[in-house]
């Protein structure tokens, strides 16, 4: 009986032997390692699986580190793509400068942020910018914690708020757009990095308001109620969908997401039309997925950009907040 | 008179300890059976051999568990391999061999501590250690060696409790037919103990099994549509899987993550199935 289970050991030792010393002179003819944001990664997921069919002998792997995370190994060179859901920061562009990376950045996806309420919620009807920073700025804390302190016709009910956690690319997007700077806001609200997490929490909540991705809004109509957003006192009410994201009518709430590559990465043949893949592929698929595609004609732009190898970011000199990215694009070939 | 109403005291407060003691174990139950089966509810209907055969998609109802339960197995399979070698060497060393000095208490106190240390830590230190000094990258070596880590206290406290519980008189007897100590604990001491080793290590692996935090720190990967060909391919694992489908807008991952729950409990159900087959087995074989 022992000398059996010696000789299982023992063979299994082997078997784990030749497979490391295989897999040591194993060729791929191109392996392409992504990592980042959670809010790209349907997307970057749905064009590898496609990629697939098209290239089954290059390995596409995705991970999901958060954008701040992605961009950490991808300013380490470790990885050839960051799917990230804010442009890169200054600190990082810094980073990238100190240790030579080099990157081409590409916008692939419209994210519209839908202000939410409980269907049971009958006095909001649209909602301006402003009062949405009287919400959310960081003087608010402990302050601001009545319907009727934002607005003086809405009823005298508890306020609570439903957001992004602190780590999530959607809560510096927010941040930025409603109160002025990433990262600035209050912090006693509910705050969740899994939105389906804040989904329930508005829909079982009457008093409650939350923000997050405009897809989780659709796959749970039934329970949300969508508010309108002016983005000042006298413009229109706008709801966010396909459309309004798409054409940047929904402002300032919609964020454009990006992958950003390597461009040593990029030079590989392989690399390079994965690349042309995505762009040719990333509307159809963000429909297919819930997600709001770019224009097309940024794709193009996008494609050419790429093909000059443009290094760089738009947003080192603008802000992302209301951005149009067709006119940006075009000056920046 | 007073002492028998003392006594009625006495026995009413043993009744009402009793009962208080059933609750107690009857909410544990309750709440197991309920999340259970909530869980089973909604994940059994898309348990079918796709599930298990399928590579990870867009689609949730094409979307299946493939690579992640291969990517989990190996590296469960190469963590034990690890492990299982060092801890029950340093057990037996620190049992059999070490003397009962300063330094040995504070081995001792050392490693019951590392035991009660958040796993996310060994993930921090295995990042540094593994992925980025020796370089193995987001290997599934590296993730074993973590886990390896993260396991090998407890592999390490069951193997000296095993060890222990070995009678003195087999090892004297061992020793006064002239056998030497490395004879004795070879031959004898671990033999004797070999069930209660067993044990303790398929019951750290049933813990390492649902471990996320370290394995995303250390880089496991979500899509990989291929399994592993070597300690040094990257990897997902089911955890990372149901982890990334729960956190999906659409109701269909949700369905997809309840499933790969149902079939991570059953694994678990299974290796700590193992444990106690095994711990019976030994039982009836070895007596002392």
């Amino acid at each position: 009986m022992r000398y059996k289970s010696n000789m299982l050991i023992k063979n299994v030792i082997y078997y784990f032997a030749i497979l490391i010393l295989s897999s040591c002179f194993k060729e791929y003819k191109g392996k392409i390692k992504i990592d980042g944001s959670s809010s790209v990664y349907p997307l970057t997921e749905a064009v590898a699986e496609e990629f697939r069919e098209k290239a089954s002998d290059i390995k596409v792997m995705v991970g999901v580190s958060g954008t701040g995370g992605g961009f950490k190994k991808f300013l380490r060179g470790e990885i050839d793509i960051s799917n990230a859901s804010r442009p890169i920061s200054k600190s990082e562009i810094e980073q990238a400068q100190k240790n030579g990376i080099r990157f081409i950045e590409i916008p692939v996806s419209y994210d519209g942020m839908a202000i939410v309420v409980s269907p049971k919620n009958s006095f909001v009807d649209y909602i301006t910018v402003a009062e949405l920073k009287k919400m959310w700025s960081p003087e608010s804390q402990g302050k601001i914690t009545k319907w009727n302190q934002v607005r003086a016709t809405w009823p005298d009910l508890p306020l609570n708020l439903y957001g992004a956690g602190t780590s999530s690319g959607t809560y510096d997007y927010f941040t930025l757009a409603i109160n002025g700077k990433a990262k600035a806001s209050r912090g006693d609200y509910t705050a969740s990095e899994d939105d389906n997490v804040l989904v329930q929490g508005v829909a079982s909540d009457p008093n409650g308001l939350g923000y997050f991705g405009l897809v989780y809004y659709e796959e749970n109509k039934n329970k949300l109620k969508l508010v309108p957003v002016k983005a000042t006192d006298d413009a229109e009410a706008i709801f966010p969908n396909d459309s309004t994201v798409q054409f940047g009518i929904y402002q300032p709430l919609t964020r454009p997401e990006f992958i950003y590559v390597n461009i040593e990465s990029a030079k590989k043949p392989y690399m390079h039309e994965f690349i042309k893949f995505y762009l040719e592929n990333a509307e159809v698929l963000a429909k297919e997925i819930g997600y709001t595609p770019l224009p097309p004609q940024v794709y193009k732009l996008s494609y050419s950009r790429f093909r000059n190898e443009k290094a760089g970011s738009l947003f080192e000199k603008r802000s992302v907040v209301g951005v149009n990215l067709t006119e940006a694009l075009t000056e920046n070939q | 008179m007073i002492k028998r109403i003392k006594t009625n005291k006495a026995r009413i407060k043993d009744q009402l300890f009793k009962y208080f003691a059933m609750l107690c174990t009857g909410l544990c139950l309750l709440v197991l059976a309920l999340l259970l089966i909530d869980i089973i509810s909604k994940g059994i209907g898309r348990i079918n051999w796709s599930f298990f055969s399928n590579l990870p998609s867009r689609h949730f109802d094409e979307s299946g568990i493939y690579t992640a339960l291969i990517g989990m197995v190996s590296l469960l399979f190469l963590t034990v391999l690890i492990a299982m070698p060092i801890g029950i060497m340093a057990a037996i060393y620190l049992q059999e061999y070490g003397t009962k000095n300063r330094f040995a208490r504070i081995v001792e106190i050392n490693i019951a501590n590392l035991a009660g240390v958040p796993s996310v830590i060994y993930g921090i230190l295995g990042l540094q250690i593994f992925v980025r000094i020796a370089g193995f990258g987001n290997s599934i070596l590296a993730g074993a060696l973590t886990l390896a880590l993260l396991i090998m206290p407890i592999v390490i406290v069951a193997t000296r409790e095993a060890i222990k519980a070995v009678p003195n008189s087999l090892r004297e007897a061992s020793f006064g037919m002239g056998a030497t100590k490395w004879q004795t604990t070879r031959n004898v001491v671990i033999p004797a103990a070999w069930g209660g080793i067993l044990t303790g290590v398929i019951l750290s692996v049933s813990r390492a099994i649902g471990e996320t935090a370290p394995l995303i720190v250390v880089g496991a990967l979500v899509y990989v549509p291929f399994i592993p060909e070597g300690p040094l391919d990257q990897y997902t694992t089911l955890p990372i899987q149901i982890f990334n489908w729960t956190s999906r807008p659409q109701q269909g991952f949700i369905t997809n993550a309840a499933a790969g729950i149902i079939v991570l409990l059953a694994f678990t159900f299974l290796l700590n199935g193992i444990a106690i087959w095994l711990r019976n087995r030994w039982n009836n074989k070895v007596k002392f």
